[in-house]
């Protein structure tokens, strides 16, 4: 009995040893792994929940703990223009195409990003808006551009639109272990396929992370019609123009009044 | 009361929507045009993107300008060889600004043509429609009256070959100017997404001396053939009309049209050319703005991985 315990405890020291990764495991999950839109749709709240499993030899250890949950939308290459005043009027005189930006973006955080972690950290593991790879073309090259006015304009637009947010009091932790966050989903984001990383930090460090995934899918009616419109476009198209004339021939037909 | 729309991927107001076909069906129904002009950026203005907008009002249009042109029918206000003539020359118009908008949509100077081509058209339209419907009002109010139709104040215009008599106008007039006409607002319809109403009736009015009694009737008909056909061309090559957002606007429209087209009928003439000229030039107005004043933010984002 007592080289059991003996072994045990050697057993967790060796695990202890290799690295302190080991000792924490992340589970996360979303209360819906798929958003249907249908005609009263208006955006949506799903809720992303998770706890840390701490190893059970060392329940000593761990803590504080901090979560950065970064959801990632469908993406799509955006071009940014810029006006100039030439001969009196506004022209786009500039633009930049970006290569496959995220088409929404949510960074939610229990802290600050800052306070998590360092910068070189942040850098690395690509947290944060500020940190989020957003290739150009610059001459038939793709490369990122990190002083450029063209990229802080884009988020600075995309942000105004509700697509990219930074909130760092968007998790909470209910207890120690336990955490939750509210991953709001304005009605303008597109439909796709979307992905919520979760990493948890402790002592400015990584310890360990977990993927989750959600879909936005259009059914129903908003299904069908945009199935119809982009599938047979012509016989839309007929049945489009005779909606309109029959509405046109029953508004004259219903206020006649000669 | 929000519904999805499906093709603009955005929730709308059902009521306003509702609200501002109304209001714009009653502008079109009182003075024989389309209403696009005003449509279009209202829409884009309650962030409907751009494409889809003129896409979905060219059906508005078309239920809007039919249920106009039934009204206008019973009244035997409807000169149909002159809509027929003009629709000739609107079908090669239309190809030749087909071709234009996809040349400038590569070079991407599309949106500063389209700017430009609805200050400078919608000022000069609404400048000379003002100018003359006041002086028409002033003549009126000293007592002198004077018709628009003056025998012998002929233009250049009658005095071409090929005439071909409008019975129903009354007019004589040459096909020449007629197919010209038709064409150069089948030209501008396609580069600039309208249906061309506001230049039509008063090139009709001014040029062809077409009395008052049957040009929004003609007008009419012409812009609900022409956005009949918008509206199947814009379905079967960009997929881009919003068939729910074009049925709120239209049943909005038409009720609005048919009040529009009988107060239309009670106004005089040239008030109701004043009115229009006033409309036609504020929207102008606040193009030239757009283009001119300082823009809140100079930088714009435009998706071009194709709109889903």
């Amino acid at each position: 009995m007592r080289w059991a315990f003996a072994a045990a405890l050697i057993f967790a020291s060796l695990i202890g040893g290799t690295g302190p990764a080991a000792a924490e495991r992340l589970i996360a999950s979303l209360t819906k792994q798929s958003v249907l839109i249908t005609s009263n749709y208006t955006g949506v709240e799903l809720v992303l929940f998770g706890t840390v499993e701490r190893d059970a030899a060392d329940p000593a250890r761990g803590g504080p703990y901090d979560i950065v949950a970064t959801v990632t939308g469908p993406r799509e290459s955006i071009r940014t223009r810029r006006k100039q005043r030439v001969l009196g009027i506004w022209v786009n005189t500039q633009a930049r195409s970006f290569i496959d930006p995220p088409s929404y973006l949510a960074v939610l955080a229990s802290r600050p990003l800052d306070a998590i972690t360092n910068a070189e950290n942040r850098r690395r593991l690509q947290l944060g808006i500020a940190n989020t790879p957003l290739p150009e073309l610059i001459h038939n090259d793709i490369g990122e551009v990190s002083n450029d006015p063209f990229r802080a304009a884009l988020i600075q637009i995309m942000r105004e639109r509700d697509l990219y947010s930074e909130e760092p009091n968007a998790v909470t932790f209910l207890t120690p272990t336990l955490f939750r966050a509210t991953i709001v989903l304005p009605a303008q984001v597109p439909t796709g396929n979307y992905t919520v990383d979760v990493k948890l930090f402790e002592a400015g460090n990584l310890i360990a992370h977990t993927d989750s995934a959600f879909e936005i899918v259009k059914v129903g009616f908003e299904q069908f019609v945009v199935n119809a419109a982009r599938d047979h476009g012509l016989l839309y198209g007929f049945a489009t123009a005779l909606m309109a004339l029959m509405t046109g021939w029953i508004a004259s037909v219903a206020f006649r009044r000669d | 009361m929000q519904i999805y729309l499906p093709i603009a991927d955005i929730p709308v107001n059902v009521f306003l929507v509702l609200a501002m076909g109304l209001a714009v069906g009653f502008i079109s129904g009182m003075f024989g045009v389309g209403g696009g002009f005003l449509m279009t950026p209202l829409l884009i203005f309650i962030g409907v993107q751009p494409a889809v907008a003129v896409a979905s009002v060219t059906t508005h249009v078309a239920a809007s300008s039919f249920s106009g042109a039934t009204t206008y029918w019973r009244r035997n206000a409807i000169d149909v060889t002159l809509a027929l003539t003009l629709l000739a020359g609107g079908v090669f118009g239309s190809a030749g600004g087909v071709a234009l908008f996809t040349w400038l949509r590569a070079l991407d100077q599309l949106d500063l043509v389209i700017g430009l081509s609805y200050v400078t058209l919608l000022s000069v339209v609404g400048v000379l429609m003002v100018g003359e419907s006041a002086r028409a009002i002033v003549r009126s109010f000293q007592g002198r009256r004077i018709e628009l139709r003056r025998p012998g104040s002929h233009m250049w215009i009658h005095g071409l070959p090929l005439k071909l008599r409008f019975k129903r106008s009354k007019i004589y007039v040459s096909a020449i100017p007629v197919l010209a006409i038709g064409f150069i607002i089948g030209f501008i319809g396609a580069i600039m997404g309208i249906g061309g109403g506001f230049l039509l009736v008063p090139m009709l009015i001014y040029l062809l001396r077409v009395p008052t009694a049957t040009v929004i009737g003609t007008s009419m008909v012409l812009t609900f053939l022409t956005m009949v056909a918008a509206t199947i061309l814009h379905a079967a090559t960009n997929h881009l009309v919003d068939a729910v957002l074009a049925l709120i606007l239209m049943v909005g429209g038409v009720i609005g049209a048919q009040f529009g087209a009988h107060a239309g009928q009670r106004i005089r003439g040239e008030w109701l050319r004043l009115l229009l000229g006033l409309l036609v030039l504020s929207v102008g107005l606040r193009f030239a703005g757009q283009l001119i004043l300082p823009p809140d933010n100079p930088y714009s984002i435009r998706l071009i991985g194709g709109v889903p």
